[in-house]
């Protein structure tokens, strides 16, 4: 009994040190040498808030977490209100129903990447739909926010919400097919209307499924990089520059770690603020 | 509750796709008759309930409710409440809310829905649950209030479909007194599906059995009980089941005989639906406690006994074919035995070896 128990632990011995020093030890050395004065390579020379100082006084990182806020929330919520309508509607028996969800879930199965490209060709005034309205007569019809600093944040969250908005109509979808047919009897014959029994009913029983679909969105939000890459790559100028773009061109290209590890401290600080009370919740939540 | 609310069922048609579920099905149910729709799954009673309720669409017929046509009304315009086998109470809302809400959106005085729902708590005994949720109770609590929330629609007709099928044997046993009280209280009209002979005899003021998306008998209890329509519900109902022998009848038309290997019952006193015919190939159908034993002529062997409690079942064997016979407790009877039955002809059942159909 007892030796199988050493047993089992030298067994995850591996797996706790991996652990350890791949996910503890790189986030405690990134915070550490986000105090340091490296630029190119690490140094050991600490400088206090330094980094963090001018990391607030950096243009381009003020506009890197607004643009992640401004991203964060209306990705998140124009894929759920999107993604809740198109699982509802395939809910109601339509025709042709497989064929639906592979086509809305579609785009899920490609890369930022790929997504990114092709909205970018489609949003290019002199390439895709502007000049495809110019060519069949429609002249008067005009769409550059691609190009303008104060709009291009949004063509990104167009893209990521056509490119997400699927996989959230799965994750519903699942839902409101997990929902016994004679709840909706019972509203017919309380008499409530479609929309009522959506919203005072159904919806209140989908918060799980509500709760697993922000959760991957979030972390795409976090991880948001790819798409401002292969889409603006951060322009015009630095208006649709990213937290994470931050982070790997000052880490990668512009040689200053220190700023790079200050930034990317500060987005594990912000993550664990926003997360912490959240799985704090669901604990107690699972308890009683 | 409306002047009127008794229901109509003329000549009902339901498909789905290619699937014929109900066949032109007529049905009078009169004001606060309780019905029973009896049958297995797939018989289309469930189908036949959720036309009334207006959940399912017909395709050709007509239902009336309360001398209304209401074939195309939407089910809250029916005078009808209805109770599911699942409940399908709103999860998220407490009991109240439950109770309340089809009120509340229905925009009724508040002052009137706090009264209903009070009463309709009362009765049911369930006030002390109404601030709690779904989640929390048990099922029996559960089916309380989904009953409860049908009462306060204050409907004429109350539809229930399989209330009891999710509940374990003593409480569906404690729920049915509770149905049927709330029935007399009430007096509203009730259409009551289920699978469940005990069900349908013990709650029933007519019972209709249905298979095969047609009603095959609709009757009293006893006439359902005593004297089945067919084989089918000769089989359907009852508990333990009615023994069958296979025989034909007699050569004699003035006196009419049932004959089979080793047994001749002599059909003086049974009723007859029509003349019957001499040599037909019948069945002979008996329920259990109908069979006497003692002075009779027919040699029985016993082969196995049920105790029961109350009293026990004893298998026999006549010639090659079983029957059962269902004694008091105290019988001292025990394998290898042998009896010698009787059979009162005005106990039997007779169905042509054929169709089925009652003779």
């Amino acid at each position: 009994m007892k030796s199988s128990h050493i047993n089992a632990q030298i067994a995850l011995l591996p797996a706790i040190l991996i652990a350890l020093v791949v996910y503890c030890g790189t986030t405690g050395w990134t915070i550490w040498i986000s105090f340091t004065n490296s630029r190119m390579l690490p140094s050991s020379v600490m400088v206090g808030w330094r980094n963090y100082l001018s990391l607030i006084g950096n243009e381009r990182w003020v506009v890197s977490v607004t643009n992640l806020f401004v991203f964060g929330a209306l990705f998140i919520s124009a894929a759920l209100v999107l993604g809740f309508l198109l699982a509802a509607m395939i809910d109601r028996h339509v025709r042709a129903e497989s064929l639906f969800r592979s086509v809305f879930l579609y785009p899920f199965s490609m890369s930022f990447i790929v997504t990114g490209l092709a909205w970018r060709w489609l949003l290019d005034p002199t390439l895709g739909i502007e000049k495809l309205a110019h060519a069949i007569g429609f002249s008067w019809f005009h769409f550059d926010w691609l190009v303008r600093p104060d709009r291009v944040i949004y063509t990104l969250v167009l893209a990521a919400v056509w490119h997400a908005a699927g996989l959230v109509m799965a994750i519903l979808l699942a839902g409101l097919r997990g929902i016994d047919g004679e709840i909706w009897k019972a509203a017919r014959v309380d008499g409530l209307p479609v929309w009522r029994t959506y919203i005072s009913v159904i919806l209140p029983m989908l918060t799980g499924s509500f709760a697993t679909a922000t959760l991957l969105l979030a972390t795409s939000v976090v991880r948001l990089y790819d798409l401002s890459v292969a889409m603006t790559n951060g322009g015009p100028g630095v208006a649709s520059e990213v937290p994470a773009k931050f982070v790997m061109d000052h880490l990668f290209e512009r040689a200053n770690v220190g700023l790079a590890t200050a930034a990317a401290s500060t987005m594990l600080v912000t993550i664990v603020a926003v997360a912490a009370p959240w799985l704090y919740y669901q604990q107690r939540g699972r308890r009683t | 509750m409306p002047a009127r609310s008794d229901v109509s069922i003329r000549g009902v048609e339901i498909s789905y796709g290619p699937v014929r579920v109900l066949e032109r099905l007529d049905l009078e149910i009169a004001q606060s008759e309780f019905l029973v729709l009896l049958g297995p799954s797939g018989c289309g009673k469930s189908t036949l309930l959720n036309a009334i309720a207006g959940l399912t669409d017909v395709d050709d017929g007509q239902i009336w409710i309360g001398g209304t046509n209401v074939t195309w009304h939407e089910p809250k315009d029916r005078g009808i409440a209805m109770v599911f086998q699942s409940y399908a109470l709103y999860p998220r809302m407490t009991v109240r809310g439950n109770m309340s809400f089809g009120l509340r959106v229905a925009g009724a005085p508040k002052a009137d829905i706090e009264r209903r729902v009070r009463e309709a708590a009362e009765m049911l005994r369930i006030t002390d649950l109404l601030e709690r949720k779904p989640s929390e109770l048990s099922g029996g609590q559960r089916q309380r209030v989904a009953i409860g929330r049908a009462l306060v629609r204050d409907a004429g007709v109350f539809l229930l479909d399989e209330p009891l099928s999710n509940l374990d044997a003593q409480l569906r046993a404690e729920l049915r007194v509770e149905i049927k009280r709330l029935h007399q209280r009430l007096g509203a009209t009730m259409i009551y599906v289920t699978h469940d002979q005990i069900e349908a005899l013990t709650l029933a003021d007519r019972i209709a059995v249905m298979k095969d998306r047609r009603i095959q008998q609709l009757g009293s209890p006893d006439d359902v009980y005593l004297r089945p329509a067919n084989k089918f519900v000769a089989t359907f109902v009852g508990s333990p089941a009615m023994g069958f022998l296979l025989g034909k009848l007699g050569t004699d038309p003035s006196a009419p005989m049932f004959e089979a290997p080793g047994v001749k019952v002599p059909l003086t006193g049974y009723a007859f639906a029509e003349r019957p015919v001499a040599g037909q190939g019948v069945e002979l159908g008996i329920r259990p406690e109908h069979v006497l034993h003692g002075d009779g002529d027919i040699a029985a062997d016993v082969e196995m006994v049920e105790p029961m409690g109350s009293d026990k079942l004893a298998w026999l064997r006549i010639g090659e074919q079983p029957l059962s016979i269902r004694l008091p407790a105290e019988t001292p009877v025990a394998r290898g035995d042998r009896l010698h039955l009787k059979l009162p002809a005005h106990r039997l059942n007779l169905f042509d070896a054929a169709s089925g159909q009652r003779l």
